[in-house]
């Protein structure tokens, strides 16, 4: 059986959903939560590389390449504030972040 | 089946078990480790469908950056990571519901699509680069998407800025180089020139 676009596409349909459940169910974590979203924007990569690779059109690497600079981007400021909140407040759960309720 | 369909499954496989495994380990050492299993998967895909220099991009940022800078910050903070599970298995029915309700969604929109008018989905992914998928990206890159790649660059830089700018402290009790004052320093405030008659001393 031939692998053909749709596989690809459920695939990255599959990873998507694992990173909305990860973030569901790791409320309280918010490193969990972080790498849930590397899950997403992986799923998100996967769908553009491979309708780029199907459709014979190179644009869409063009484009997972900017999503991945944004992801690792987003990666280093989300652990910076992390550790700037552990190091004030001297806890990482989610309940705790609530400084901004007035 | 063929040879790429098998790798295809297999690679899928353990992407999407690792997937799974990252968010439901016990451990957030764990996690951080399948989440790397996961990116060299999706590289090993990658270089199925023919996207060489993504693919190895995703493993030279994600698993030497990225991850292992999670893997940084996890065993620094000191964290009781079994107190922060409390609750999972409270939001599991819930998250599972709709977890499924949204992949049969997904699978079914991904399952009936149709490509416009001028628009030609191949069969399979052999796309042909004549000299190469890095030269074909860097033909568009760095002309078509020039403005892109700069703003990237930008944002890259801000990050960094950012993420030195939120961490870096100086503490009270730590001796710091003062460098205008070891530059203003002249030779009359440090060295006096003493006169010593022989058999006297000073």
């Amino acid at each position: 059986m031939e692998i053909g676009l749709s596989h690809y596409l459920t695939l990255a349909a599959i990873l998507f959903t694992l990173g909305t459940l990860g973030i569901f169910l790791n409320r309280k974590n918010v490193i969990v939560i972080l790498m849930s979203v590397e899950l997403i924007l992986l799923a998100v990569n996967i769908n553009l590389v491979s309708f780029s690779a199907f459709q014979g059109i190179i644009v869409g690497q063009i484009f997972a390449l900017l999503v991945l600079t944004v992801a690792a981007a987003e990666a280093a400021i989300g652990l910076a504030i992390l550790v700037v909140f552990y190091r004030n407040r001297g806890s990482i759960a989610v309940e705790d972040i609530n400084a901004m309720k007035g | 089946m063929s040879f790429a369909a098998a790798f295809f499954y297999l690679f899928a496989a353990v992407l999407v078990g690792s997937a799974f495994m990252v968010i439901s380990s016990r451990n957030p050492v764990y996690s951080v480790l399948f989440l790397i299993l996961a990116f060299v998967n999706a590289a090993g895909l990658f270089i199925l469908l023919g996207v060489e220099f993504l693919a190895l991009i995703l493993v030279v940022v994600y698993v030497g950056a990225v991850a292992v800078l999670f893997l940084f910050v996890v065993m620094m903070l000191d964290v009781d990571f079994v107190e922060l599970r409390q609750g999972f298995l409270q939001y599991l029915p819930v998250g599972a519901i709709v977890g499924l309700i949204f992949l049969a969604e997904l699978v079914l929109v991904v399952g009936t699509w149709i490509s416009g008018p001028g628009v030609t989905v191949t069969k399979t992914a052999v796309m042909t680069y004549p000299k190469g998928n890095t030269h074909a990206i860097g033909q568009v890159l760095y002309t078509d998407y020039i403005y892109f790649f700069q703003i990237a660059g930008f944002v890259l830089l801000v990050a960094m800025i950012g993420a030195i700018v939120l961490t870096l402290r100086h503490k009270a009790n730590v001796k710091r180089q003062n460098i205008s004052a070891q530059v203003n320093r002249m030779p009359e405030d440090a060295i006096k020139v003493v006169k010593v008659r022989p058999g006297q001393g000073i």
